[in-house]
């Protein structure tokens, strides 16, 4: 965590000198662009109002969005950093904070501060490696800067493999470009599940586990899955019974948080901060804490 | 104690005209009375420092890391935003009377806020803030630091104190504490028949180990002087204790009021909240209690929706995750202010006897 706390936090205003690495302090940025993904989730870019770039982050990293007078969260960073110097948040409505972000229009200033977090391994374990991407409706949003990024430097990775699943085709996140970008790359194949059947849909229908089992990958992969809690943890079983060592699978955990840096004291899963020993973790290291998440 | 230039007295007469030249140029904080209870308070003509009170009802951490504090202040104007961080506080202060326990107390903060990356607004404060501790009178039935390995004989600081009769005597034990001794070198005393702080001689150095030692066999003799961190810290197994039946028995009169984690001064979580002002919005951190349930209360839940999981998590922090990120420090110094405050009478010591090593119970 050290290396990634030492960004280049500007603050705006009247600023303290001194302070410019107090971690607490949000930088000034503005939303440039907001994309309707599903009836309850919506994609934010956040920029930089002075045109420099906010901060260097890595795939699997959080940042925290303040809306002055709604307050502050944690969020996934959905962009991945190869896509340029903004930031993107796809954001599930659910919430105080989530409901006022969900009304915010282009042009509105917001505070973010990040990024937080141990990224997901992509320079190192994740390289040459066949990946399965699980995904379960909002969960894609941490996977999605991941594929994004193997998509930059394909050639560093084997084949890829991205199982997601929602509860509706309308509430499939980003389902354009998944369709357009992803489903087109070379080496990857996507498979898409909804929960029930609907009109229009001919695809897939049953949950993300089952299809899992049904589409019997073998265990020569690294995979990675977000989602709903019961989500990951029927997938995990399912991925057992396929082969996988935990070794071989990576999470990504939420807990709530309010500093970011392992001081507020809120976020621990036994002696383990989720804001700066997670958010990711290898299912292995996740059996030595308490089930406590 | 070593006899060099750096051991003073003072007559405790002289007390009120040490914090009177210190108070020139900052504020004196000392235990105060008020309404019958004791707690830091700013020295003022008029207020005495009592040595015979052991304990404050909260402890000094406040001064460092206030019940609240403002870190932001914002203005929003239509879709725009400005953003100004309040300055973190640069006064010179002196917080006298601090007992060892809550000087160790201190200790466990910095690891906390000291560490990369560091905390703006407590570093300031500690930077700027001079500790001089006074080696307790008497200590109580609910006292039991010795079980963490501090010393009440040597309560530290920058300056640190001891009482023998009619004077007290001051031990600079870091520059910033001799120099503050210093400051006040040139003061005489009410008398008018020396200085305020004549270096201290062989005799007095001698009374001063004569009082400790006498502590110390007062201290041996305490209920929880057997008490030990056996079955705890670092070597512990997470998972084993973490999974004790015991801790919903332990738990079962727990009324999740947070009193504990306010007179504590160790605890250290804190939440960030925001306030209209009507004229902008302050952002502020306050001291939070991972008793209360919506400590991690999310819009889906939380992952700690009973209150033996709080209660089990207030202990398991101070006896095993701190000790397993602070290199198998302690995070509780022993002061017993949980184990007279709490409503339920729940408190550490019996975690530990339930919890801990064999020689516990």
């Amino acid at each position: 965590m050290t290396d990634t706390c030492n960004v280049n936090v500007q603050c705006s205003g009247s600023c303290v000198p001194g302070m410019a690495k107090d971690m607490l302090l949000p930088q000034l940025a503005v939303v440039t662009a907001i994309r309707t993904d599903t009836p309850d989730v919506k994609t934010f870019r956040v920029e930089s109002v002075s045109g420099q770039p906010l901060f260097d982050h890595m795939p699997g990293q959080c940042a925290m969005l303040t809306l002055p007078g709604y307050g502050e969260a944690m969020f996934s960073i959905t962009s991945s950093p190869t896509q340029g110097e903004y930031k993107e948040f796809s954001i599930k409505r659910c919430g105080q904070l989530t409901d006022a972000l969900h009304q915010m229009e282009v042009g509105q200033q917001i505070g973010i501060r990040g990024p937080y977090g141990k990224p997901f391994p992509v320079d190192t374990e994740f390289k040459g490696k066949n990946l399965l991407f699980i995904a379960g409706g909002i969960g894609l949003a941490p996977l999605h800067s991941v594929i994004e990024f193997v998509r930059a430097h394909r050639s560093d990775y084997g084949h890829v493999n991205i199982l997601y699943g929602s509860r509706s085709a309308a509430d499939l996140v980003d389902l354009g470009h998944i369709q357009s970008d992803w489903m087109t790359e070379k080496d990857t194949d996507v498979y898409l599940t909804i929960d029930r059947p609907q009109e229009g849909w001919d695809g897939h229908v049953g949950f993300v586990p089952s299809y899992l089992k049904e589409l019997a990958f073998g265990p020569d992969c690294t995979a990675i899955i977000c989602g709903p809690p019961i989500m990951i943890k029927f997938v995990l079983q399912a991925l057992i019974e396929m082969g996988f060592d935990k070794k071989q699978v990576y999470t990504t955990l939420e807990l709530k948080m309010k500093c970011g840096i392992g001081k507020c004291g809120r976020c621990n899963i036994g002696s383990k901060f989720v804001c700066k020993d997670g958010p990711v973790f290898r299912c292995d290291e996740i059996d030595e804490l308490p089930n406590e998440y | 104690m070593a006899v060099n230039g750096s051991v003073k007295k003072i007559r405790m007469s002289d007390l009120d005209r040490f914090f009177s030249a210190l108070s020139l140029t900052q504020k004196v904080y000392l235990p105060v009375e008020k309404a019958g209870q004791y707690d830091y308070a700013p020295w003022e003509p008029g207020v005495s420092y009592d040595p015979e009170e052991l304990h404050t009802v909260k402890s000094a951490k406040g001064l460092f890391f206030p019940q609240s504090e403002d870190l932001i202040k914002y203005r929003r104007e239509g879709l725009s935003l400005a953003i100004g961080p309040v300055a973190p506080e640069d006064e010179e202060f002196v917080v006298f009377g601090v007992r060892a326990c809550d000087v160790k107390g201190f200790e466990v903060l910095d690891r906390v806020f000291l560490t990369d990356p560091v905390d703006t607004y407590y570093k300031a404060r500690r930077d700027h803030g001079t500790v001089i501790s006074v080696m307790c009178p008497k200590p109580e039935e609910t006292c039991f630091c010795g079980t963490f390995g501090i010393e009440a004989e040597a309560p530290g600081g920058d300056v640190q104190c001891f009482i023998t009769g009619e004077d007290m005597l001051m031990e600079a034990l870091t520059e910033k504490g001799e120099a503050l001794l210093e400051s006040v070198s040139g003061v005489g005393n009410t008398n008018g028949d020396g200085a305020l702080l004549p270096a201290a001689d062989e005799t007095d150095l001698k009374a001063a180990e004569e009082v400790k030692e006498a502590h110390r066999e007062i201290m041996k003799k305490l209920p929880l002087a057997g008490l030990t961190t056996e079955g705890f810290g670092k070597d512990a197994d997470l998972l084993t204790l973490f999974d004790r039946p015991e801790w919903k028995e332990l738990s079962a009169t727990c009324l999740g009021c947070g009193t504990c984690t306010f007179v504590c001064p160790t605890c250290q979580c804190y939440d960030i909240r925001e306030y209209d002002t009507g004229r902008d919005i302050r952002r502020f951190r306050v001291w939070d209690s991972c008793m209360y349930s919506d400590f991690t209360m999310m819009a889906h839940g939380s992952p700690r929706p009973e209150q033996f999981q709080r209660f089990r998590q207030r202990f398991m922090h101070k006896l095993k995750y701190y000790p397993d990120n602070y290199e198998g420090a302690f995070s509780c110094v022993g002061c017993g202010r949980c184990l007279k405050k709490c409503p339920s009478s729940l408190n550490i010591a019996k975690v530990m006897k339930k919890l801990g090593g064999a020689d516990n119970d």
